[in-house]
Order: C-alpha cells, then sequence, then structure tokens
C-alpha cells in the first residue's frame, strides 16, 4: 500500500467505478481502471435524490445482493492493487444502520473471498439533544430556502446524519484502514480524501471529485460506467474506464451542472469550489484536461445535515377511466370525486379535513405537471390514483376505502347511467405505511472536521 | 423530445436536451442544452427566458429563481426551491424528473425566426 503522508506524490490516480454502489458495472472496466495506475478506489454508497423514505427508515434504496456483488469486484481490486476502496453515504442515507448494513455485506464478501483487509466504519447520525446545545449556541445556520431551525423540528426527526468532508477518510486511512465504510459524506470528500493526503492541490482535487461523484455521467456514455482521474500539481486529467467511450471538453464541463443549483460555485464543509475559470481541453479523443480549479478555504468550517420526519400513514388506490364522456370531463369528474368524499367520509368515519389529506393525480391527464402543464388535450384514458395520508394508517386506510364504490362507480351529475371503472388490482387499497419529509436544510458550525462522527476501527481488536 | 401542442417552434425544437432533475432535496434545477449558438442566443435571450417567465410556469416566486447562461456550453441553467416538499403528499415528481416540460414548450418569438416564419408574438408560452 502506497504511503499515505507522502506529500512528495507527483500525480494521485482516482478510480470510480460507477455512480452508485449496487448500480452495477463491467468488471473488466475495472481491471482496466487498475492498469492506470490508481491510489484508491472511491464509490459512493447514497443520495437524497429518491426521497427521504431511506434516511426516515434507516434503509436502503438498493439491494444486499447488487451491493455485494460491486463489492466483491472492488474488494478484490484492492486488494490486488494494494489500495484503500473507500465508500461514502452507506446505505444511500448514510444512517449509522446504512454503515452497518454495508460493513455486514462487506465482511460476508471477504470471508468468502478469503480477503483479510482491515475495515474502519465512520458512523455520522447525530443526537437531537447535541444539535439543541449548538442550536442555542447559535451555531446552527439555515441555508436557502430554510427559515431558522426550532429545538422541535430537531425533536421529531426519525434520524438526522450530518455530511462529513473529506478529512474522517483521510484519518482512518492513515490509521490503517484498507476499507473505509462511511455514513453520510459529501459526495465528492470520497474521491477528495486520498489525494488531498498526498498534498495535491484542493482545487483541481475537489473539482475532480465532482466531476467523477456520478461515474460515467461525465463521459459521452453514461451507461458504461466508471472513470478515472488523475490529479497532480497543475490540474487533473479524466477519462471513461470503458475504452468504446470518450469523455470531452463538453461532456466534462456538462456535468458542473449535474443536480447543483450553482454550476460555478459548490460549497464543501472545508471551504467553496470555484470553477469559473476552469478550462477544458481535449487531450486526445476520449481524455480531458482540466486546470485553473480554484479552492476557497472558508473562514468556519461547517457540517451540513440532514433530517427526516414522519408525516402520517399512507394508502393509495388506483383505478382507470376510458369512458370517452367522463375522460372528456375529466378536470370536473377529479372535483366531483373530490367534493364528494369528503362528505362520505364525514358521514361515515365523522372526519372533518383536519383529520387527514388526500390528492386525486389524474395519470394520463395532468398527474405530473397539474396545472401547470402546457398540453390540455383531452385525454383517451386517464388512471385515478389516490393518496390519502392521516396520522395513523387504519384512518388512511378507512378513507381509501369510503372512496372506493366512488372510484367505482361515480358518474357526472348529467348523466343517466351508473358507470364503471377500471380497478387494475383486488384489494383497491394499497397500504404504504409511514410518509417522511426532509425537514433541515441547516448547517452547524463545527471547531473541529472529523469532531461529529465516530470512526470504528474493526482490526484493532482482534490483530495488532 | 417533448410533445408539443402546435406547430409553431418551441425551445425544445433548438435544444439537444431540455431536462429537470433535483438538485438536493430543496432545489429544482433545470437545463438548456441548445444545439448550436443560433439556438444558445434564443434561450440566452433575457426578454424571453427571465425570472417572471419561469415564475409564471412554475408558480414560483421570481425572486427565488436563479438563472445561469453559459455561452461555452450553450447551456442555460435555472435553479428554484422546490415549489412542493419531496415525497410529500402533494409531490407527483419525487426526483423532479419530468418538470422541464413547460419550460421545453416556451415558444419561440417571431424576431428569433427567419422572416416569414409565422408566430403569433405571444406571451412565450405554446
Amino acid at each position: 500500500m502506497p504511503s499515505s503522508t507522502d506529500a512528495a506524490a507527483e500525480r494521485c490516480g482516482i478510480l470510480v467505478p460507477s455512480g452508485m454502489l449496487g448500480a452495477g458495472f463491467d468488471p473488466a472496466t475495472v481491471a482496466r481502471g487498475l492498469t492506470l495506475g490508481p491510489d484508491v478506489i472511491a464509490v459512493d454508497g447514497g443520495s437524497t435524490d429518491s426521497g427521504p423514505y431511506y434516511l426516515g427508515t434507516g434503509t436502503a434504496k438498493t439491494t444486499a445482493a447488487a451491493v455485494a456483488r460491486d463489492l466483491r469486484i472492488l474488494l478484490r481490486a484492492a486488494a490486488e492493487a494494494g489500495i484503500p476502496l473507500v465508500v461514502g453515504s452507506c446505505g444511500t442515507s448514510g444512517t449509522d444502520s446504512g454503515v452497518d448494513w454495508v460493513a455486514g455485506i462487506v465482511r460476508e464478501v471477504m470471508a468468502e473471498e478469503g480477503l483479510d483487509l482491515r475495515i474502519a466504519t465512520v458512523y455520522s447520525e447525530q443526537e437531537a439533544s447535541f444539535l439543541k446545545e449548538q442550536l442555542d449556541a447559535g451555531r446552527i445556520h439555515p441555508l436557502p430556502p430554510a427559515g431558522p431551525l426550532t429545538a422541535s423540528t430537531l425533536e421529531d426527526c426519525a434520524h438526522i446524519v450530518g455530511m462529513m468532508g473529506h478529512e474522517p477518510f483521510a484519518e482512518a486511512i492513515a490509521a490503517g484502514a484498507q476499507v473505509v465504510l462511511a455514513g453520510r459524506a459529501t459526495d465528492t470528500a470520497v474521491a477528495a480524501a486520498v489525494p488531498l493526503m498526498r498534498g495535491m492541490p484542493a482545487g483541481p482535487t475537489w473539482h475532480a471529485a465532482k466531476i467523477v461523484e456520478c461515474g460515467g455521467q461525465c463521459t459521452t456514455n453514461p451507461r458504461t460506467g466508471g472513470v478515472f482521474a488523475t490529479i497532480d500539481h497543475g490540474g487533473f486529467t479524466i477519462e471513461p474506464l470503458d475504452p468504446d467511450t470518450a469523455c470531452t471538453p463538453i461532456s466534462v464541463a456538462a456535468h458542473m451542472l449535474y443536480e447543483t443549483v450553482d454550476p460555478y460555485r459548490m460549497r464543501e464543509p472545508a471551504g467553496t469550489l470555484d470553477v469559473s475559470d476552469a478550462t477544458y481541453e481535449a487531450l486526445d479523443e476520449r481524455r480531458v484536461r482540466v486546470e485553473g480549479s480554484r479552492f476557497e478555504p472558508a473562514a468556519q468550517h461547517t457540517i451540513k445535515l440532514e433530517g427526516a420526519r414522519v408525516t402520517g400513514y399512507e394508502t393509495v388506490s388506483f383505478t382507470g377511466v376510458r369512458d370517452p364522456y367522463i375522460a372528456a370531463n375529466i378536470d370536473r369528474w377529479a372535483e366531483l370525486l373530490r367534493t364528494v368524499l369528503v362528505e362520505r367520509v364525514a358521514q361515515t368515519l365523522g372526519l372533518t379535513e383536519d383529520d387527514y389529506a388526500f390528492d386525486i393525480r389524474l395519470y394520463g391527464h395532468n398527474a405530473i405537471l397539474e396545472n401547470l402543464d402546457p398540453d390540455g388535450r383531452p385525454p383517451r384514458e386517464v388512471g385515478v390514483m389516490l393518496v390519502v395520508n392521516a396520522s395513523d394508517q387504519r384512518t388512511a386506510t378507512a378513507v381509501a376505502k369510503v372512496a372506493n364504490p366512488l372510484m367505482l362507480h361515480l358518474p357526472l351529475p348529467e348523466m343517466a347511467y351508473l358507470p364503471s371503472f377500471a380497478f387494475p388490482a383486488s384489494p383497491a387499497e394499497t397500504e404504504r405505511g409511514a410518509a417522511y419529509a426532509f425537514t433541515l436544510n441547516h448547517v452547524v458550525d463545527v471547531d473541529s472536521p472529523t469532531g461529529l462522527f465516530r470512526t470504528a476501527h474493526d482490526w484493532t481488536a482482534t490483530r495488532a | 423530445m417533448p410533445d408539443t401542442a402546435t406547430e409553431a417552434p418551441v425551445l425544445a425544437d433548438y435544444a439537444i436536451e431540455v431536462r429537470s432533475k433535483n438538485a438536493g432535496p430543496f432545489w429544482v434545477t433545470m437545463e438548456l442544452f441548445m444545439r448550436d449558438a443560433a439556438g444558445y442566443a434564443i434561450a440566452a435571450d433575457e426578454e424571453l427566458v427571465n425570472e417572471a417567465l419561469i415564475s409564471e410556469l412554475y408558480a414560483v416566486p421570481a425572486e427565488t429563481v436563479r438563472i445561469f447562461r453559459l455561452p461555452a456550453l450553450n447551456v442555460v441553467k435555472i435553479s428554484f426551491p422546490r415549489p412542493v416538499s419531496q415525497a410529500g403528499l402533494r409531490d407527483r415528481d419525487v426526483h423532479a424528473g419530468q418538470h422541464h416540460v413547460p419550460l421545453a414548450c416556451v415558444r419561440v418569438p417571431a424576431r428569433h425566426l427567419p422572416a416569414g416564419a409565422k408566430d403569433d408574438e405571444g406571451d412565450g408560452r405554446a
């Protein structure tokens, strides 16, 4: 394994096999990446993109079999090359349970493969009580568009995680870890840790880390998997791991736009990456050279917080309308369904609209954009989805059951017959369980970049 | 390429891709990847694509809209706070992946079209 404190290194190579652990990749691309001389294999294990459920429940979006499949290839590669494997945001949301879940898979795979690598787990979950102290001390600040935080919002969270920067990774590797499995981390921290340890400049390192975080997204064919970035003292070079795919100046520069609010400036815990003056130059048909990226260290190190709370329990029901008359008058029909449902729920369950909430979505008409849709043409068939939210599952399902005869038979007032709509399944109601919302969009000031995180080295107890 | 309700040219007709996506749980971001400098000139026209248009298309306050014009990439990028809580009861697009369509369907005004092309010089909406 290369020395972790070798500040005189001239270059540092990062192998990123894919944008997400468990997304899959061709093993040949990793084998090719090993020939390019990587110093680290880095992969992201999570995201908030699919919603607050995963943080709220502390469960993963990916399936264990897919994560194990990817890890088997990556653990072998890391062992063969004698370089660290670094995984961030384990288990999708980076909860402690997510870290333990991935660690369990890693141990199983290592046992099966006869590998003996030193594992460090870095936990990122935060106690509401600790954060309330920070709030009282004026050390928590909102990010736009959030407002000030209250103590009760912290108490309501099912889970809270802090997004670590590169420092906890670097500390774990410096202590001898060969596999680092971290809780919530910035997408970039995973790739930035080893280059920064090797003394690579912060501007190119953070910029390269941002470009590689989604794997092949910065190439001309994002489906082919991973990328390889080589950082040096003047900038970085990036190429795809698949020989038939290319990085072009446009494909690389355009990745700064992906899932970012501001394409020029990006805040990390330790400071801000500024790519306003970065240049992108094709070295050949598939490699791009990037120079001119800057990193401005922040006066105050901050850790971003993410929290999720339960907003209620949901039940859904879905029926299909093909009747041409009703389809042609579908907005009026949906309005009638809304009105009659509220009346019937009051009659049968004795509930007012304060006791529950519901949404009617007209798929095939305007379910996605609703009144923002620029195309108001009459639909041919419409899927009517009812979503009910209540403070307990039984109430949500009861409301959906009251809606059932209406979703089967509700006619428009002028109709002389009773229509019957098309339910695709029986029973019609599906209980979705708890529903969650993201509640925190705040940062906390910290004195130490590693202070909020806890690292466990699992070899200390059993090995020298 | 989104459906267009009329034959009049819309922004999507001059674009390689128009896309939308979450930028974290609290922001939506959209990009108009225009085909060439001529297409970029249309999308980057501040009289056409501006905070007021986005406010109208997406029912969001104009002062929260951020617009970035990137001539080197022929891209116009637009970000605004998510108007609906992600995965909440009223959220119909968890990844905000289909919200580019109203933007893509914005009608291109006559001043950007070759002489003789028809257009009603409307409010920009198709």
